[in-house]
């Protein structure tokens, strides 16, 4: 794979670490059709960390997850925008920030799944999935510099 | 790329909807689409067949919540099978069992429309 370190922009507050062969990053047009190569990005790289098939399925709906809802929310689906995915690995876990420049958002406001499901309600759930499937999610916002971190550590054998 | 696809098969009062590919925030408008068919064509005994798809996202998972309440107020309902452990998986978690018969196959899905069979 290609290392595309140093591609990424940094914003004020937040801090590129670049470390030798073990970050990876992609800044793709904000654009539906382009969320299958997002996920092929991020798949390539936790399966040659080592990560089982069913991890990977996670992290792959994870990433699918905040970049959907960085076009349709952050950027309205205006394709001349950018998503910035960074991808960092070590022997421990596998770490996903997802950077945009929209507007941000109050992830705290947001109704739970159980709620939306009740209402038959459509939408809103992407985030309530992010934070089923990854060990840590965190959410840094800014309008105009957004960071969507996701952590999901390798299984250590005892 | 070509990621997904549907097709149909009517039989009698029922319909099928065979899924394949990958179902995601770019794809879901073409299952709303042909869902919104069925509908307009008063067919409200829908079985989603998920055999051939590799992956879904809450973007698919949306498009149920869009047509349930109209499908249901009509005697109808839809009814989901053949689903890998991968696309089960996203059902759960958001907790779609509670709501949605899901069954092993497209002839258990048959099967509880002719027992009139509504319990998820």
């Amino acid at each position: 794979m290609k290392n595309l370190s140093g591609a990424i922009r940094p914003h004020n507050g937040w801090k590129v670490i670049v470390a030798e062969n073990n970050v990876f990053t992609l800044n793709i047009p904000s654009r539906t059709d382009n969320l299958e190569i997002i996920r092929d990005f991020v798949i390539t790289i936790a399966r040659k960390q080592g990560f089982s098939e069913d991890s990977i399925g996670e992290i792959e709906l994870a990433v699918d997850e905040a970049c959907a809802n960085v076009i349709k929310h952050a950027y309205h689906f205006k394709d001349d925008k950018e998503i910035a995915i960074q991808v960092e690995t070590d022997e421990e876990r596998i770490s996903i920030t997802i950077s945009d420049e929209g507007q941000g958002f109050d992830p705290s406001s947001l109704e739970s799944p159980e709620e939306r499901l009740q209402k038959h309600a459509r939408g809103g759930l992407g985030i309530a999935l992010i934070r089923k499937v990854m060990d840590e999610v965190t959410f840094n916002i800014h309008p105009g510099n957004t960071h969507v971190r996701m952590v999901k550590y390798i299984p250590q054998a005892s | 790329m070509s990621s997904f696809e549907v097709i149909r098969k009517d039989n009698i009062d029922v319909s099928v909807l065979y899924l394949k590919g990958y179902l995601d925030a770019h794809t879901y408008p073409n299952f709303e689409n042909e869902l919104q068919k069925l509908v307009d064509e008063r067919r409200y005994k829908i079985i989603v067949d998920f055999q051939d798809l590799n992956y879904i996202s809450s973007a698919g998972l949306g498009v149920f919540m869009g047509f349930i309440e109209t499908v249901r107020d009509n005697q109808g309902d839809i009814k989901l099978c053949s689903m890998s452990p991968k696309v089960f998986k996203v059902f759960d978690l958001l907790g779609f069992p509670t709501i949605y018969q899901i069954v092993k196959n497209p002839d258990e899905a048959h099967e509880k429309f002719e027992r009139g069979d509504k319990t998820a």
